[in-house]
């Protein structure tokens, strides 16, 4: 099997898209002969042509626009917009657009075909405006699905996904990993399920669930915790919407304990609305408050990040705490 | 009110008709073309101009060195439009505001900004006026009327309408002038910008840098039409298009839009056509998408060395002046960047200030709690936990391994 990182499998899972279906188009600001500015659809152009993936002027608002027009049309257009921190210019079409086309005609028009992937996160020594993760803000609006990868085998199999789901899906790739993951990744064409989560570590005492980026940390904390004869057992949402409460809450009825933890502020993230979920489902079950490991309610800051992300001493910490209660 | 002549077959109007002419006045060598007129320019104010020029591409140079180095994160150049920038800055009245996109650091020093002053933004450190929030080159200046830098492109064209309106109603004559590339230029925000201030009579200069490329797409892939400044007609505007490695004619067509702007109340729109000559940042590499040969062909047109001829042929500069010059500001340049590299972080409250005007009772606990933690890991913290304990020892760098299993 070949070894790739997430760039690589990232860009192999559009070439298998695209070489299967003429449908498909690649398209954003610089995707085109320079390969996005980090190389995600490099060799694309001069292999399908400049119809199929293209630079586009520098306005999301037109990027989403477009790609709406497109998707109703019955193109399968997959949008890249350079950092998910200039989603932002594009939040109307999304919102109010991607995700309400199908409802509001009543199924006359729909924009399923449509992905659309930005790269999200800190850690890159980016700053305010370099570091957002926005995922909570789109999972507030229903008709969008929103997936996030935590490694170059997931990212392959779980793009080809997205780009052949029936509803318009946000791919946020979390950009730490772009060349830091690395992996084995089959070369053949493989989907993975959007909506479902996966445990990736069995344990007992404790849940510990993450997405994106976070695996890594999570993965970090858990060894120490497990040193310390603390027996975690580590869920990777993939999906935050739709999330898979059933995967979540099964886990948590048996550990009794569980730390969510995101980069996004604590304030409307997106572990709020699990710990509501599952204090309703595992209340009694529950042997300890649920505990949430994220960034400050502050914007994302450059010279102290270190000193601001979810690290995995913070993650660690918690899991202690958790299970000391 | 527009008025409207009826036609009784369809005739379709092109935009192809639209084609703007090139204000220049200063030939490479040194000379005006023939016919040309210099603008009014003193001695000193010529210098000056010259200065900020040379004092921009030694900061350029060194920084660039610097970021290869790995002494800083990150870094953008103006090479290639000092003049368009450092001429737009010189016709403007210092209580002016700029709004600036991010490659523009020569109208900041024009203004006087200080070498100690951009090292410290770059560095992130306890003197940056932005306290290490943003990555470098996101200066700002309330002294020097310079709105701090945003990374989301073209944010800052409707607010300087904004701002200029603001000026308009305080009456004391000042203007806004703003920066912006030609892919900027394409945002919705800029659309937004030219209708508000041309229906709301705004004293504004929208100077667009024509620069060839926004990161790798070069203007071709950016617009079909002749370039940003058509646009000004459909908005009812007024317009120039000037040569903008050439520092007179800049400095002329600035100064013409800024009477337009204070004295009648109405928004200008400059577009000054140039070349970026150097990667867009230290991120980026240029070769994969444009020749050496377009760059070199460029190279010929420099801006300093053309404002160099012209000073030296009206006897106001020479070349033992040039050397001292370049050879002064590159001494200043490294040693305040050792200065600034040695100063402190920002402190750990730093944080959670600004926010809001003041900390709130969610974010002070936020913080107590980061606190509490970095009490217990002083060694992963190197930044914060030297700002809880001066005495504290940690090491420099901010990738140091972290303990394991809470050693
Ligand atoms: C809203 C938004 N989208 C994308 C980016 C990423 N980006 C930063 S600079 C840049 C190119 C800007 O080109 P241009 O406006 O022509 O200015 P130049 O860099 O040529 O001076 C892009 C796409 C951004 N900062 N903001």
């Amino acid at each position: 099997m070949p070894t790739m990182n997430m760039l690589q499998a990232i860009n192999n899972a559009l070439d298998i898209a695209m070489a299967e279906d003429d449908k498909v188009l690649c398209f954003g600001e610089d995707v085109g002969i320079f390969g996005g500015v980090f190389r995600a659809t490099s060799n694309l152009q001069e292999k399908y042509g400049r119809a199929r993936c293209f630079n586009t002027p520098l306005v999301e608002q037109g990027i989403l626009g477009f790609a709406n027009g497109l998707a109703a049309q019955g193109s399968v257009p997959v949008a890249e917009i350079q950092f998910a921190d200039y989603i932002f210019p594009a939040f109307d079409q999304i919102v109010n657009e991607t995700a309400k086309f199908r409802y509001r005609s009543g199924d006359l028009f729909n924009v399923g075909g449509l992905t659309i992937r930005t790269p999200y996160g800190g850690g890159i020594s980016g700053g305010l405006y370099h570091s957002q993760s926005p995922e909570a803000y789109f999972a507030h609006t229903p008709g969008l699905k929103i997936v996030v990868p935590r490694n170059p085998y997931q990212a392959k199999g779980l793009l080809l996904a997205a780009i052949r789901d029936p509803d318009p899906v946000l791919f946020f790739e979390p950009k730490r990993l772009y060349r830091a993951a690395i992996g084995e990744v089959p070369e053949e064409d493989y989907q993975l399920p959007i909506g479902e989560a996966e445990v990736t570590r069995e344990g007992t005492d404790v849940t510990v669930l993450g997405w994106g980026a976070q695996m890594e940390v999570i993965e970090r904390a858990v060894e120490l915790a497990e040193k310390e004869g603390i027996s975690c057992e580590v869920i990777d949402l993939r999906s935050i919407l739709p999330w898979d409460e059933e995967s979540v809450v099964e886990s948590v009825l048996k550990t009794g304990r569980l730390v969510i933890t995101h980069e996004a502020p604590l304030t409307g993230g997106f572990a709020g609305e699990i710990a509501a979920t599952v204090q309703e489902r595992c209340f009694l079950y529950l042997e300890s408050p649920i505990a949430r490991v994220t960034g400050l309610d502050t914007p994302f800051p450059l010279t102290l990040e270190k000193e601001y992300l979810p690290d995995h001493l913070k993650v660690f910490e918690a899991i202690k705490a958790s299970v000391a209660f | 009110m527009t008025t409207t002549q009826d036609i009784h077959s369809p005739q379709f109007l092109s935009g192809d008709e639209f084609s703007i002419p090139t204000f220049r006045l200063l030939q490479q060598d040194g000379t005006l073309f023939e016919g040309a007129e210099a603008p009014e320019l003193e001695r000193d104010q010529a210098l000056k101009i010259y200065h900020t020029m040379v004092a921009t591409r030694v900061l350029d140079e060194r920084m660039m060195a610097a970021q290869r180095q790995g002494r800083l994160s990150f870094y953008m150049q103006c090479t290639g439009e000092e003049a368009a920038v450092v001429g737009a800055a010189a016709a403007l009245d210092d209580a002016d505001m700029i709004m600036a996109q991010y490659r523009e650091q020569g109208a900041l020093v024009y203004r006087g900004f200080s070498y100690d002053e951009f090292m410290n933004q770059l560095f992130g450190n306890e003197l940056d006026y932005g306290k290490g929030r943003q990555m470098p080159i996101h200066y700002g200046s309330r002294k020097l009327h310079y709105m701090t830098i945003s990374s989301p492109l073209a944010t800052q064209i409707p607010q300087a309408a904004g701002y200029a309106y603001g000026q308009k109603l305080a009456g004391e004559g000042y203007c806004t002038l703003c920066f912006f590339g030609e892919g900027a230029a394409s945002e919705g925000d800029f659309h937004a910008a030219l209708n508000m201030a041309a229906v709301h009579e705004v004293p504004v200069i929208f100077f667009c840098r024509n620069n060839g490329y926004a990161i790798s797409t070069p203007s071709i892939e950016q617009f079909a039409a002749d370039g940003v400044a058509p646009r000004a007609f459909g908005y009812r505007m007024h317009v120039i298009r000037v040569d903008g490695n050439d520092i007179l004619a800049v400095l002329s067509a600035t100064r013409e839009a800024r009477r337009i702007a204070v004295e009648h109340n109405k928004p200008v729109l400059i577009e000054a056509m140039s070349y970026r000559l150097a990667a867009h940042s230290s991120s980026d590499d240029p070769s994969g998408y444009r020749s050496k040969k377009e760059e070199e062909a460029w190279r010929e047109k420099d801006p300093i060395l053309r404002m160099q001829h012209w000073l030296i042929a009206q006897g106001w500069w020479n070349d033992d002046e040039e050397k001292a010059l370049q050879e002064a500001l590159r001494r200043e340049v490294l040693e305040t960047m050792k200065r600034a590299e040695k100063r402190p972080p920002p402190p750990l409250d730093s944080l959670v200030s600004d926010v809001y005007a003041d900390v709130t009772p969610a974010l002070q606990r936020q913080l107590d709690r980061l606190k509490t933690h970095i009490r217990q890991y002083p060694e992963s913290y190197p930044k914060g936990a030297r700002s809880l304990d001066p005495d504290v020892k940690v090491r420099d760098d901010a990738s140091n391994p972290d303990v394991q299993g809470g050693e």
